[in-house]
């Protein structure tokens, strides 16, 4: 029997005092697709992650990644399996120029796998992952100190963070929050290029226009557990959806 | 001997416990470590015997004020200190040490040394239990300690002021949205613990001398217990004080009292080993903290 | 008409920035003096000074590994409270391998360096795992128990200690010894700091959750500065044990744990070159002192105090920045 799911996540379950954060959350992913993960906010979404990426243990379930049983390692060794992830409060070295801020990944022992036991230049691979999201190339934006850019690019610097360990799987906190209108739509392109290489991604994500255009499935958390899955537009004409959603924004 | 192993045992604990209450309390509610602790416990001794001896003052206004300053200097203490360091761990611990220190050596040179410098017991005397003598002293230690605990019980259970403290200790945060001012709540929980240190002081150290290394192994003691049983947990200090308590009269009885704080550091390697956060240790590793 | 205070760097900084520097000799000079003359100054205050002194730079020299070790800890988050751990486990084995192994001090040195080094990490390596604050109670606690622990098993000659033990060369050779371990150290952590491997360091230090979901094992990062730190610092402590001839229970005293941070504290922490200041002006300072006797202590804890609130930044930064930068008052556009 072969696994043909990239990541399951099987009855994943935390309580946090007498809060159950995720309760028997269960979900499927095929290499390829992108997962939306929306809910009402303390709907236990990041947490989710957390249980996903190794920062939190769970109390039951499991998660396996490409039929290994990853539950509850520790989050270095997820990483260096290709499992990414962005963190949704963004806390760069804020005195270091851009491009310094993308080297401790290089570091790792993943990089040094996968690019044969060279790490080369590392500024330089600094610098061109930071292309990769959008940072002009010949300009002074990547060397400008992280405490100067604005937010749309601290964001980026996020997303080249993970880039950086070029992984398999990269899951994506809010990518988009704090972000304008115009912000989001240049960082659209980035995305959609990820997805033409074929690259793994869950979105969680409060901006549901953005993310329904993007991801190809969507799951939706209330209160710590699924309460839908399905097509975004399935979903969001799920009566216990909108229940859910009733009072608080959807952009 | 066994009999006498076993009370003696009981009261050590009830000792380490006294000790330990107030470090945990600061520790629990404030996230703040007061390595000025032992200074704390020893200035509460020392204003003690300076109201006692030069001012002549009585003895229970004596050690009544000396809580009562102390739980001031504790207060001040973060107030005017550590309150600008808060949320710096680095200058937080560098700051409570050297203000402990100072005060200390500051006694140290003052010329606080020497044997004359003890408290006089609650009530002289001694009572047989069975086979076993037991000063009275020791017992209203361990009746103070008891009365203490359920105090404390009661005082966060059902004062305003003792529930806004295990808010703080809980969630600072939503704490903070209930109208709880978590500075002031900070302040107060150093003084105290602060408290909490001189109270223990006045009923420990009429055992024997006030002496300035007091005040390092009282630190010590509170530390190697809060390890032990978790750091913000009291059931874990109580536990970890019978524990240690008990381990330590044993080996001070059967093997020599010179282990006995042996006894101390083998408790927090083997903890370190088994369960590093303590025993009933709410210490999240470093991967849990979100 | 409301000012606010403008700090800009100086013009020959700037151009002193990269390989500009080298186009002219003002600015090589810039670069060079301020690293230049304390060395200069420092050994010709080894020539010239006399027996007592040089005892008290040897001392110097010591404190100063200790305060190095100490940055080095809490450039990588770790904040120690017991110095005095590494440099009496460091003074420990060498007099246990030169009193009852009867090797000489070339051998007990090096040994005890990376044998100090190997035994705090492994002491040490649970509490690696957990909050910043069990590590300063462990480090604090360590020390002070293992103190008790030689007094009531009387190993290691309890409370008489070993004496009698080998010597050094001469005092000329120990002060030349030591202070050459201090700047060999200082350039060393100073340059290791700057490279990548330092940045995912202080990485660990600022947000280790990032440098974790980054692939890296902060822990595997942390024992390898913790096995840096202590070895510097049982350097420290074997050094001293020849100069005095002799180990004992004195060597876990809090004195070694303190004055670094004082030192570092003091002196500026996270730039080396501070925490070597530091010590530089308080050993001399306390030996001066001596006559206050215990208000020494007294003073440390105050510095402590003052300078982690009122001058966080301490001297090194200060006068850094003076000589980098200079201030001006700028009108403010309302």
């Amino acid at each position: 029997m072969k696994e043909s799911s990239f990541l399951r996540v099987d009855n994943l379950t935390k309580q946090f005092g007498g809060v159950r954060a995720v309760d028997t959350v269960s979900f499927d992913l095929k290499k390829g697709e992108i997962l939306g993960v929306i809910g009402p906010n303390g709907s236990g979404k990041t947490t989710l992650v957390n249980l996903i990426t190794g920062f939190v243990k769970p109390d039951a379930g499991k998660v396996f990644y490409q039929g290994k049983d990853i539950t509850g390692m520790m989050p270095h060794r997820i990483a260096d399996l290709g499992i990414a992830r962005a963190f949704q409060m963004v806390k760069p070295f804020y005195q270091l120029p851009a491009f310094k801020n993308l080297i401790i990944p290089l570091f790792s022992p993943r990089v040094k796998r996968l690019t044969g036991g060279k790490y080369g230049d590392r500024d330089a691979i600094a610098i061109d992952l930071l292309e990769e999201v959008g940072f002009e190339r010949d300009s002074f934006v990547p060397f400008k100190v992280a405490s100067v850019l604005p937010h749309g690019y601290l964001k980026r610097m996020e997303l080249a963070l993970c880039l950086a360990l070029r992984p398999e799987l990269i899951i994506l906190d809010e990518l988009f929050s704090g972000l304008s209108m115009a912000e989001v739509a240049s960082m659209l392109p980035i995305i959609e290029k990820l997805m033409s290489e074929n690259m793994t991604i869950i979105m969680i994500e409060h901006r549901l226009r953005e993310l329904f255009r993007i991801s190809n499935r969507v799951i939706v958390l209330n209160y710590g557990k699924k309460i839908a899955e399905g097509l975004p537009k399935e979903v969001m004409e799920s009566e216990e959806v909108k229940k859910a959603y009733l009072g608080s924004e959807t952009e | 001997m066994f009999q006498g192993t076993l009370i003696y045992g009981f009261i050590n604990s009830v000792i380490l416990a006294l000790l330990a209450l107030g470090f945990n309390l600061t520790f629990g509610i404030s996230g703040v470590a007061n390595f000025a602790y032992g200074a704390l416990y020893i200035l509460a001794a020392y204003t003690a015997w300076i109201l006692l001896t030069w001012l002549k003052i009585n003895y229970f206004l004596s050690i009544v004020l000396a809580v009562l300053f102390t739980s001031f200097i504790g207060g001040l203490i973060y107030k005017f200190i550590l309150l600008r360091v808060r949320g710096m761990p680095i200058s937080e611990v560098i700051a409570s040490f050297g203000i402990g220190l100072a005060i200390l050596e500051f006694f140290r040179f003052l010329g606080f040394v020497g044997s004359e410098y003890t408290l006089p017991v609650f009530i002289d005397g001694s009572v047989s239990l069975g086979e076993t003598y037991v000063d009275i002293q020791r017992l209203l230690i361990v009746g103070i300690g008891i009365a203490l605990v359920i105090f404390l019980w009661i005082f966060a259970h059902y004062t305003k002021t003792g529930l806004a403290f295990r808010g703080m200790a809980q969630e600072e945060r939503t704490a903070l949205i209930l109208g709880i001012n978590s500075d002031k709540m900070a302040t107060l929980s150093l003084a105290f613990g602060s408290g909490l240190a001189a109270v223990a002081a006045i009923t420990i150290l009429p055992l024997g001398q006030v002496a300035i290394e007091g005040g390092y192994s009282a630190l010590l003691n509170a530390l190697a217990v809060c390890i032990v049983g978790g750091l913000g947990s009291t059931g874990g200090v109580l536990v970890a004080s019978v524990l240690i308590g008990y381990a330590q009269t044993f080996t001070a009885t059967y093997i020599g009292s010179h282990w006995m704080m042996i006894v101390s550091l083998v408790a927090i390697l083997v903890i370190l080993v088994v369960k590093p956060s303590g025993l009933f240790g709410k210490q999240k590793e470093l991967e849990e903290r979100i | 008409m409301e000012y606010r205070k403008e700090r800009i760097d100086r013009g020959i900084k700037a151009r002193t920035e990269d390989i500009y520097a080298l186009f002219s000799y003002r600015e090589m000079l810039y670069l060079f003096m301020p690293r230049a003359i304390p060395i200069l100054v420092l050994f010709l205050v080894t020539l010239l000074a006399g027996a007592y002194w040089q005892k008290v730079l040897i001392s110097t020299a010591v404190f100063a590994l200790l305060a190095l070790s100490w940055d080095l800890l809490t450039a990588a988050g770790m904040v120690s409270l017991g110095q005095a751990l590494f440099f009496g486990v460091g003074a420990y084995i060498t007099g246990i391998l030169n009193h009852y192994f009867k090797l000489s001090p070339l051998f007990t040195i090096p040994i005890a360096t990376v044998g100090g080094g190997v035994v705090c990490t492994l002491l040490l390596l649970p509490v690696l795992r957990l909050r910043g604050i069990y590590f300063a109670m462990v480090t604090l606690a360590l020390p002070l128990m293992l103190v008790r622990i030689i007094e009531a098993t009387k190993i290691f000659g309890g409370t008489e200690g070993l004496s009698g033990l080998s010597s050094l060369p001469s005092i000329r050779f120990e002060l030349y010894l030591g202070l050459i371990a201090v700047l060999a150290v200082l350039f060393f952590f100073r340059r290791l700091i700057n490279t990548d491997y330092g940045l995912v360091l202080r990485g660990i230090r600022d947000n280790d959750r990032s440098v974790m979901r980054s692939g890296i094992n902060i822990y595997w990062y942390k024992a390898q500065a913790l096995f840096m730190a202590s070895a510097v610092g049982a350097f420290a402590g074997a050094l001293m044990t020849h100069v005095y001839m002799f180990v004992g229970m004195p060597v876990f005293e809090m004195d070694y744990s303190i004055l670094p941070i004082a030192s570092a504290v003091v002196g500026g922490m996270g730039t080396f070159a501070g925490s070597m200041l530091g010590a530089f002006i308080l050993v001399p300072l306390s030996e001066a002192l001596r006559g206050v006797g215990g208000l020494r202590i007294v003073i440390y804890g105050l510095f402590l105090v003052i300078f982690t609130v009122a001058l966080p930044e301490g001297i090194f930064h200060y006068f850094q920045r003076k000589y980098h930068q200079f201030e001006r008052l700028v009108k403010v556009e309302k």
